[in-house]
């Protein structure tokens, strides 16, 4: 197979696109996809500081590369969850890639600060570890990135979580989850803007990224996410994308196109009735935050 | 050829050549999801795998609440 830019022998067949690509093609390729959802969805403006969330695996080391290669001012952050040797090894990835970068990696070690790990947390809690995991993350970056006056959070969500989540939501006809599900959800009082900007590059291609881009990343997965449903998702998606390539894309670009002006009013209603969280300031609906919540049940377990 | 898989890890020894494709029909790995490196170079479908190389069949799906 050889590359479709430049015909040099390729190392990396795109069936999405109908096309292979060689090392410098590809990797001009997943800049360009990046900048591209930068630019439709106004993700990050000249200037702005950004946060990346940091887990030392494929995606967001991906991200953090290609942010800092296109001259954003990034800075990563790392959250420490205390799953075991799976944490510790993940902490050395997002290090040992900030200190070959010289970036600046901050982080949060939950244990430390709050008192709960994901194992014992979520049971105390009764929430599944991904959900109290989800939690722990969304609340911690967004408050990182304010105490820290960042602009943008920027996650390495990619082509294939966006569609697996929108299956997900269409599974369950979920109007809520479904307007508020977009590439960049804007700043408010108490909320920094988060962006996603990997949402063009599907999770194969930002593997071989960092494969080809010599950045080792934690290729295990997460031992609290075995048979998670957003994983069984993702394979039912993958059955389809094998028998017809560029489906994942259809589905999620088309969703943003044409179903999501008409479901962003359902997200718009659940702002309503906001205010600030006694125990952190964060905005909520309810008495007290989920977080907060969360941290009143599963501290003090360790 | 040594094959080492993921989830759970695992090696084989199959007999090559055969192409990057074919290996994953027969091995049953849908490759939407995964990426193959044949003695450390990452290689595409159509790559056809000598009888004394070391193939990894790397998983790439991630998955959990990120």
């Amino acid at each position: 197979m050889k590359c479709r830019s430049c015909r040099a022998p390729a190392v990396i067949d795109v069936r999405r696109h109908n096309a292979g690509f060689c090392h410098p093609c590809f990797v001009r390729h997943c800049r360009e996809q990046v900048e591209r959802s930068i630019r439709a969805y106004d993700m990050i403006r000249p200037g702005e500081r950004v946060l990346v969330a940091v887990s030392g695996g494929k995606d967001s080391l991906a991200l953090w590369d290609i942010l800092l290669d296109t001259g954003v001012d990034a800075d990563g952050l790392y959250l420490g969850l205390g799953i075991a040797d799976y944490s510790d090894e993940s902490g050395r990835y997002a290090r040992a890639y900030a200190t070959k970068r010289g970036a600046r990696l901050v982080e949060i070690d939950l244990p430390e600060a709050f008192g709960y790990d994901i194992p014992t947390g979520s049971a105390a809690a009764r929430r599944a570890p991904c959900s109290a995991c989800g939690l722990s993350k969304r609340h911690l970056f967004n408050q990182a990135a304010l105490d820290g006056s960042y602009d943008v959070v920027a996650t390495g969500h990619n082509l294939d979580d966006e569609a697996a989540v929108l299956f997900g939501n269409v599974l369950r006809w979920d109007l809520a989850y479904l307007g508020r599900q977009y590439p960049v959800l804007p700043g408010s009082h108490g909320f920094a803007r988060k962006v996603k900007p990997l949402v063009r590059l599907s999770e194969r291609e930002t593997a071989a990224y960092c494969v080809l881009q010599g950045i080792d990343y934690i290729v295990d997965e997460c031992p609290m996410s075995s048979g998670n449903r957003h994983i069984g998702y993702k394979e039912a998606l993958n059955e389809i994308e094998a028998r017809s390539p560029g489906s994942k894309a259809s589905f999620y670009f088309g969703f943003l196109e044409r179903v999501s002006p008409l479901v962003a009013s359902a997200a718009e209603e659940e702002k309503e009735g906001l205010h600030p969280c006694p125990g952190c300031g964060s905005p909520t609906v309810s008495e007290i935050c989920a977080f907060c919540k969360l941290v009143e049940r599963a501290g003090g377990h360790l | 050829m040594r094959v080492l898989l993921r989830n759970p890890s695992r090696e084989l020894d199959l007999p090559g050549p055969i192409a990057v494709s074919a290996l994953l029909e027969r091995l049953d790995v849908n490759r939407e999801s995964v990426l193959v490196i044949v003695d450390g170079t990452l290689v595409t479908g159509d790559t056809s795998v000598d009888d004394t190389a070391t193939v990894e069949v790397r998983p790439v799906i991630s998955g959990g609440a990120r």
